[in-house]
Parts: structure tokens; sequence; C-alpha cells
């Protein structure tokens, strides 16, 4: 055994593999903990405390939220500022939204969204992606969507959209009715509001901001 | 030892394997049928809409990918035990109990996507229609059952194990498969954060298919290189310690390269980088180790005294199996390997990420990395089901072979070229909004891309025709060696 290499015992390298999968399993639990605290959701007193949270709490619905370019970070992050209308509120307490969020997170999973859709760049790719959908120009008061669905806000006509969606074709592939009711329709417009509002690290780059080159701009 | 191998006759456990490797193959079936629906719905997007819309088709097309290859991979252990252990595997009764309620659930789960398919926004739906979450749809109480049955699965392994002889390939089975099991748990809950959710649902997705479910195609290379060419034990064995130490190694913490965008902090960019860079080096060596086992025993075949160039017998004793395990090498390293790599940068994947690129590593890494291990194990259950010494290929079980690799390949380039259209034009040109993602969807070299994918999905499609012939008649073919 004298002459046997340590490069060629199996032991030496059953150890090996022992080794570096606790520690790199010991690492990822560790990470696991500080990620854990930085993606818990926020509160109320934190957004009135303009206390930037990665993930807002719920009332982030009573407020405009935008998409801007950050010096610091040098990507885009999304800007909560002043209070803005959701379905003519924009007092709802942290129940209220946190019960409308909850819907809306419920009703994207019981109408499989994720399977045509992406949600924060997860899913299928068979629709558009909606992580910042709610920022996205279409339903905004110069987009198409509004005037499509003979609605006055973003979040009228997303929700009317949602409830049917066979009636407003945007393309050769439609999304189809998935009989969702008007009350999960809010929830699931509250739900991608608050989603808009994830500090998602930039992405998507440039989110609404290019008008492309193909258009001239 | 070496004539255990030959032979599944007798052996409890080796027949539940291949009662597994039997509704995996069907599985398979459903798989490219649903896949087909759904390429057809991206040419002709009216095709079966408000009928079988495209998102029940690719829940079903991805599900069954999932759950074949899930019981494919117990149909192998199963299968391997005996070998390994030298013993009958422990409990096989209630193993067997389970692959019935396992099958039976998979069937009620799969009628419900099929004809429920939604529900309303509650929890009944959550637990009994779908938990709508990517790849692991499957209702909470179907959760449960796959939790029972995994218990069952790994309890079966760890008794035979443990009494039994315990080699270097039973060993990290069995370390592997409890970590496979246990992360399933990481699906099973229900949260309003989707930063949270999708934290720990990707704990179930990647550290299946980019740590656990590797580490156990090493465990399978290993043991098909020792039964199919004589591969020297100790030499494998070794091989396969230094493959879990760099798969594990790489691939456990390269779980950082889906926590880019969910709303991470920004640390995950250089640990998912930097692991996630790593990840196909294991692959490289896993692709180095089979040819270079193949060779090195052949090498000494001819060697040997009195054989010369013209009567030199290959060591392969099983050609189509051993056919689809150096195409998992090869498939391996170049779907999960070279197109992993591809977007796995942040630099890059910031406008891959939620692409067709995705789809083409998809189609190709699942392929190469299991699709193809798996169809060699159903092979090496013919064998020996059959008392078959060397297996030659058929006229079928080749263009079985051919197609299907072929056609995986040809969908694999058309998504990659549909992948580019979209970074560049919907996600680069015009912002990533709703109406750049349809200018995308829109271009002429999307949508021939998307030609070019159906046809070589039913390419795929015929292949596995072909597949399905060989398996259920090749082992009465007269054509092998008994």
């Amino acid at each position: 055994m004298a002459n046997k290499s340590v490069w060629s015992d199996n032991r030496f390298w059953r150890r090996t593999a022992t080794w570096v999968t606790g520690f790199a399993s010991v690492l990822l639990i560790w990470l696991t903990f500080d990620t854990s605290a930085q993606i818990a959701m926020g509160n109320d007193q934190d957004l009135q405390n303009k206390v930037t949270k990665r993930v807002p709490g719920p009332t982030v619905i009573n407020y405009k939220i935008t998409y801007e370019m950050s010096a610091k970070r040098g990507h885009e992050i999304p800007v909560i500022g002043e209070k803005e209308k959701f379905f003519g509120r924009d007092d709802y307490s942290e129940e209220e939204a946190g019960a409308l969020l909850h819907l809306g997170k419920l009703g994207s999973q019981a109408k499989n969204c994720m399977d045509c859709h992406t949600l924060l760049g997860n899913g299928a790719y068979f629709a558009p992606d909606l992580t910042k959908a709610w920022l996205d120009p279409a339903w905004g008061p110069d987009g198409a969507m509004q005037a499509l669905t003979g609605k006055n806000t973003k979040e009228e006509a997303m929700a009317e959209f949602l409830m049917h969606p066979d009636q407003y074709p945007t393309h050769a592939r439609m999304m189809p009715d998935l009989g969702i009711t008007a009350k999960e329709a809010k929830g699931l417009v509250a739900f991608l509001k608050h989603m808009s509002s994830i500090d998602t690290n930039g992405f998507p780059r440039n989110f609404g901001k290019i008008k492309g080159a193909v258009h001239g701009k | 030892m070496a004539s255990k191998y030959l032979t599944g006759v007798g052996s409890e456990s080796k027949q539940l394997a291949t009662w597994y490797f039997t509704f995996a193959a069907i599985l398979f079936g459903a798989q490219l049928l649903f896949g087909l629906v759904a390429a057809i719905q991206y040419v002709m997007p009216g095709f079966l809409y408000g009928v079988l819309d495209f998102s029940i088709a690719r829940i079903i097309h991805i599900n069954a990918l999932v759950v074949w290859m899930v019981f494919a991979m117990f149909g192998s252990v199963y299968w391997l035990l005996p070998d390994e252990t030298g013993i009958e595997t422990v409990g096989i009764k209630i193993g067997k109990l389970l692959f019935w309620i396992f099958a039976a659930a998979i069937v009620v789960v799969v009628l419900v996507y099929l004809f429920i398919q939604v529900g309303p926004a509650d929890a009944t739906t959550i637990w009994f229609v779908t938990e709508g979450r990517e790849y692991i749809e499957a209702p909470r109480w179907a959760d449960w059952g796959i939790v029972v049955v995994a218990l069952g699965f790994v309890g079966n392994l760890f008794l035979t194990g443990m009494k039994g002889e315990q080699t270097g390939i039973v060993t990290v089975l069995m370390a592997d498969m409890i970590a496979f099991a246990g992360l399933y748990l990481a699906g099973m809950f229900f949260t309003d954060n989707i930063s949270v959710d999708q934290y720990w649902w990707w704990w179930v997705i990647h550290l299946w298919v980019e740590a656990t479910w590797e580490v156990f195609v090493g465990a399978i290379a290993a043991y098909g290189l020792i039964t199919m060419i004589g591969a020297h034990r100790k030499v494998v064995e070794m091989w396969l310690w230094i493959e879990v130490a760099m798969l594990f190694g790489s691939g456990i913490l390269g779980l950082g390269h889906h926590y880019f965008w969910i709303g991470t902090p920004e640390y995950w960019w250089e640990i998912g980088a930097l692991f996630s860079a790593l990840e196909p080096l294991p692959l490289v060596a896993m692709f180095i180790h089979v040819l270079y086992d193949w060779g090195k025993t052949q090498g000494a075949e001819m060697a040997r005294e009195g054989v010369t160039e013209d009567n030199v017998k290959s060591v392969i004793t099983n050609r189509p199996a051993f056919t689809w395990f150096v195409l998992n090498a090869f498939g391996n390293f170049l779907g999960a390997g070279i197109w992993g790599f591809f977007h796995t940068l942040p630099q890059v994947n910031l406008y891959t990420h939620g692409t067709q690129f995705t789809s083409a590593h998809g189609h190709l890494a699942f392929f190469g990395a299991y699709a193809t291990i798996l169809v060699g194990m159903m092979y090496i259950a013919v064998q020996g089901t059959n008392g078959i010494k060397v297996m030659k290929h058929t006229k079928a079980s080749l263009w079985a072979v051919s197609m299907i690799t072929g056609g995986v390949v040809g969908m694999t380039v058309a998504l990659t070229i549909a992948g580019y259209v979209q970074v560049l034009v919907s996600r680069a040109q015009m912002g990533a909004t709703w109406a750049g993602y349809f200018d995308g969807q829109s271009g002429m070299w999307f949508s021939q891309a998307m030609d070019w994918r159906l046809i070589m999905g039913v390419v795929t499609f015929i292949g596995f025709i072909f597949l399905a012939k060989d398996l259920l008649t090749t082992g009465k073919n007269p054509v092998h060696e008994r």
C-alpha cells in the first residue's frame, strides 16, 4: 500500500465528496437565512415611513409605483411615490390589502397563470411577462387597453380584461376565459400591482422605456 | 456476480422495475403528445382554444416528463438493487403496493388537469385541482401521496442497502435519494409573497434537476459501465465520487442563478454566476469518464492473447442501451452544460431570462441528461427480463434513437433561434412590454422557428413510436445472443 497515491484512493474521494457537499449545503442554508430576512414582506408602517423593502407590504396598492433608473444601483428599481387611488380608494387597511393580495396570489395559482405567462420571469413563454405588467404603458392613459375595454382607470381595464379576455384580443394568440369573477379579478390586479413594486434587481431591463428602432425613435 | 446481471427472472425487485419502466414509457408518450398540442398552438393559435388551452397542454407536457422520469428512476433503482446488494429488495411487497397507489394517483391528477383545469381562487383548488406552481402543479393531496410513496421507496432502498452489500453506487444512491425525496417538501406550502414562493420553489426544481438528478445519473452510468462493458468497479466508483463532489460542489450553490431577478439580494449574482458557471465541469468529467472507460476496456480486450483485428469482439453486451448511455454523456454535456452556460451569467440572463432560450436549454438538457440514460435502463431491463447475453440493435432501435435524437436537436436549434429573436426584439429593442412581446412573436424568424419546432416535434414522436415498438418486441427477437 505504501506506493499507492491518495489521488486514486476511493476513500479520499468519498470524503472529499462528503465535505464539499456539506460545505455547500451549510453555505446555502446560511445564505437562506439572510435572504429570507431580506425578502420578508414589509408592512404599512414601512410604507408610511418610506422604508424601502425588497418586497413591500400589501398596502403598496395605495401608492403610485414607477420604475426608475437608479444611478447608485446601475439599473431600474421600483419607486413608491404619492398616494394613488386603486378601484376608487387609497386607504386600504393592512387587513383589506392583505386579503386582496391573498386572493390574487391564490387566483394566480388556481388559474395556472404561470403556464402561459412568466411571473418574475419564471413560467411559460406563450404570453407576455407579468412582472411589471402594472407599469405597462399599454394599460396607461395613452395605451390601447383602457379604450378597448371601455374603462377609465388602469385597474378597471385590467380587471375587465381578466374577466373577459376572449372579448379583447390583442393578438391571434388569445387568453382563454378562465371563469375569473369580479372579486377574483380585483385580487389579481392587486397581486399584479404588488408584484410590480418588488425590487427585481433591474429585471426586466428598460421596461416600457424603449419605443424601439423599428418605430424610428 | 456477473451472471446475475443478465437475468431478471425470479427477482421481485426486477419485476417491479419493469412495471415502473412500462408506466414511465406510457407517460413518455403522453409527454410527447401534449408537447405536440402545445407546439401546434404556437403555429395555429386557435387549435383547441377553450377546450385544451396551451396552459393545460403544457402542464401535462411537463408534468408527464417529470413523472415519467421519476418512475424510470425508481424503476432503475429497483432494477439494480439486487445486482448491487446481492439480495432481494427488502419490503418489496410494500414497494409493489406503492407502485399501484402512485400510478393511480397520477391518472387521477391527469384527468383532473384535463377536465377540471382551473378552479376558483381558494384553498380547495390548491388542494384538489391545481397548485398552479410551474412544473409541480399537482394538487396538495397528490403532494402528500408522492411523499408517502417516496418514503416507501427510500425505505426499500435503505433497508436493502444496509442489509446487503453496500457498494459505492448504492451508498451514493442512498444519500442522493433521501435528498431527492426531502427536497420535495420545499414545494408544498402556500405564501402570499411570490418572492418567498419562488425562492423555495427553486429548491425543488433546481436542487432536483441540477443536483440530485445529476448525481443519480452518475450512479446509473457507473452501474451501466460495469454491467454493459465490464468496466472495473473500483475505477468506476472512484469517478463516481469525484463526480458527486463536483456536481454537488457546483450544483448546490449554482441554485443562485435562479435568484438573480425574483426579489432576492444582489449577492446572488456573484454566487449564482460563479457556481453555475462551474456546473458544466462535472458533465465534461462524466463524458470523458464514459468514453475513457469504454476505450480502456475495449483496448484491454484487443490486447488479449490470440485476439486480432479480425476476430476481436465488442465488449458491449447491450448495444441499444449502450448507445443511449453514450448519447447521455454527449447530451448531458451539450444540453445541460453548454446550453445552460449560454445564459447563466447575469449580464446575459437579464435579457434571456423567461424567453425561448430557456425552453431550448430545457429540451436538450432533459433529453440529454435524463431521457437518454433512462431509456438505456429500459433496454437493460428488456435484456435482463428475456435472458439475453448480448443484445443487438434492431432496425426499430436504430430508427428510434436516430429520430428521437435528431428531433430533439432540431427542436433545440429552432427554439434557440426563436430565443434570439425574443431577446433582440422583445427584450433589448422593445423593453419587454406586452406590445414588445407580441412584436417579437410576430416576427418572421420567430414564426419560422416555431414551424420547425413543430416539424421536429413530429419527428421525435415518430421516433418514440419506433422506440415503443422496439421495447415491446425486441426481447423475443432471435437476433440477440442468448
